[in-house]
């Protein structure tokens, strides 16, 4: 993302944050999110490094200080 | 050999459990004879293959192929070698350097991936060299449902007769053959257990989104509804990894590293339970430590290995 590995951005929602960080990054925009809004199916986002597929998607609430994590999918573990 | 395949202990390692009124237990894979958790699954892909024809037993020159990191590779090995098949492993050039031996020792050979695009390179080379040698069985445990198959058929059956009391199952999640089949069988049995996938860390080619569009998600997942099938899907980090790899020895165990990231995962499950309910949490035990002694993660200053752990493929 421009260099960066970690930057500041504020939500109350994963969906919030993503919007404002892809206003300020825009060349990030289309690899994150589908044209409807949703979750590229290749992109994982961890709250806390809490999957939010699984605590509400995009709707999934954020409070001051929650660290979220951007992850493509990989064909990962012992294979 | 093959019928020691399975029939693997679960022990109590509620020791390393932060709190009193969660008990957590380990099913203890390594003791499969391969090594790993693996052999169920190799031995489902190969007996699979041979009930439906694409493998001959007894027929000679029949070549197998399988892009594997490691486990699947070194017990698919094992299997071909008992009932007389090649077989080709496609294997990123960074993982660790007994996993390569362990290879040689049961006669595979060995096709090189660039370490740099982890296994999402090996999945891609393999297919291509599919594409190429129809002639070839590919197997291919991520989108092979006798690799959940595996799972519903022994490893969920054995859980829940061991462990009736059961409410959590947190497993790693690779080709994600063991959630979706022990998960499966779990929920139809035991439609209030939850299940947890534990991510592993995966490297330096996730350090960023540089690669999103070779993403990849395993068709079993997805023919298995994973994403309805999971409760909680976490990922964990390379240090608290080796942590946890370490602090297993407090109980008694020799792990394998994506072990320490399962029982992390574990416990973070175990401190999300209210202090006045009870639980049962069931993990998994991919394999045991021998394979990642050169990775000097019981031995080495941590910072080293947490380092050295984004460049070599140890989970």
């Amino acid at each position: 993302m421009g260099g960066d590995t970690s930057v500041v951005v504020e939500g109350d929602t994963v969906g919030e944050v993503l919007d404002r960080l892809t206003a300020s990054h825009p060349n990030v925009k289309g690899q994150l999110l589908n044209d409807d809004g949703t979750l590229h199916r290749f992109l994982n986002v961890y709250v806390n490094d809490d999957d939010v597929r699984y605590l509400g998607g995009i709707n999934a609430p954020i409070t001051n200080g929650d660290e979220i994590t951007l992850l493509p999918a990989v064909a990962g573990g012992t294979l | 050999m093959l019928d020691l395949i399975g029939g693997t202990p679960i022990v109590d390692v509620s020791a390393l459990s932060p709190k009193s009124n969660v008990t957590i237990l380990a099913k203890l894979e390594g003791r499969n004879p391969g090594g790993s958790v693996k052999d169920r699954v190799a031995l489902s892909l190969v007996d699979a293959a041979e009930r439906d024809g694409l493998l001959i037993a007894g027929k000679p020159d029949q070549i197998l192929l399988e892009p594997s990191s490691g486990n699947t590779g070194i017990a698919l090995a094992m299997v071909c070698r008992l009932r007389g098949y090649h077989l080709k492993v496609v294997l990123p050039a960074n993982v660790s350097p007994e996993r390569r031996q362990l290879l040689h020792a049961w006669g595979a050979e060995i096709i090189e991936s660039p370490g740099s695009e982890g296994s999402n390179g090996a999945v891609r080379l393999a297919q291509s060299l599919s594409a190429q040698n129809p002639e070839w069985v590919f197997l291919y445990q991520y989108a092979n449902p006798a690799n959940p198959e595996a799972h519903y058929r022994t490893t969920g059956p054995e859980i829940l007769a061991d462990v009736p009391e059961i409410t959590h199952f947190v497993a790693g999640l690779g080709t994600s053959g063991t959630l979706m089949g022990v998960g499966r069988y779990l929920k139809e049995h035991r439609p209030d257990v939850q299940i947890w996938a534990v991510e592993p860390p995966s490297g330096e080619m996730v350090d960023g989104l540089r690669n999103l569009d070779d993403g990849y998600i395993p068709p079993i997942f997805l023919e298995n509804h994973g994403g309805d099938l999971l409760d909680r899907k976490i990922v964990v980090r390379p240090r608290e990894s080796i942590e946890w790899t370490r602090r297993f020895t407090e109980v008694g165990l020799f792990v394998g590293l994506s072990s320490g990231a399962i029982i992390a995962g574990a416990v973070k499950c175990a401190n999300l339970i209210p202090d006045d309910e009870t639980a049962t949490i069931v993990t998994i035990v991919c394999d045991d430590g021998w394979k990642y002694l050169s990775t000097g993660a019981w031995s080495d200053d941590i910072d080293d290995v947490v380092e050295r752990a984004k460049k070599i493929i140890y989970f």
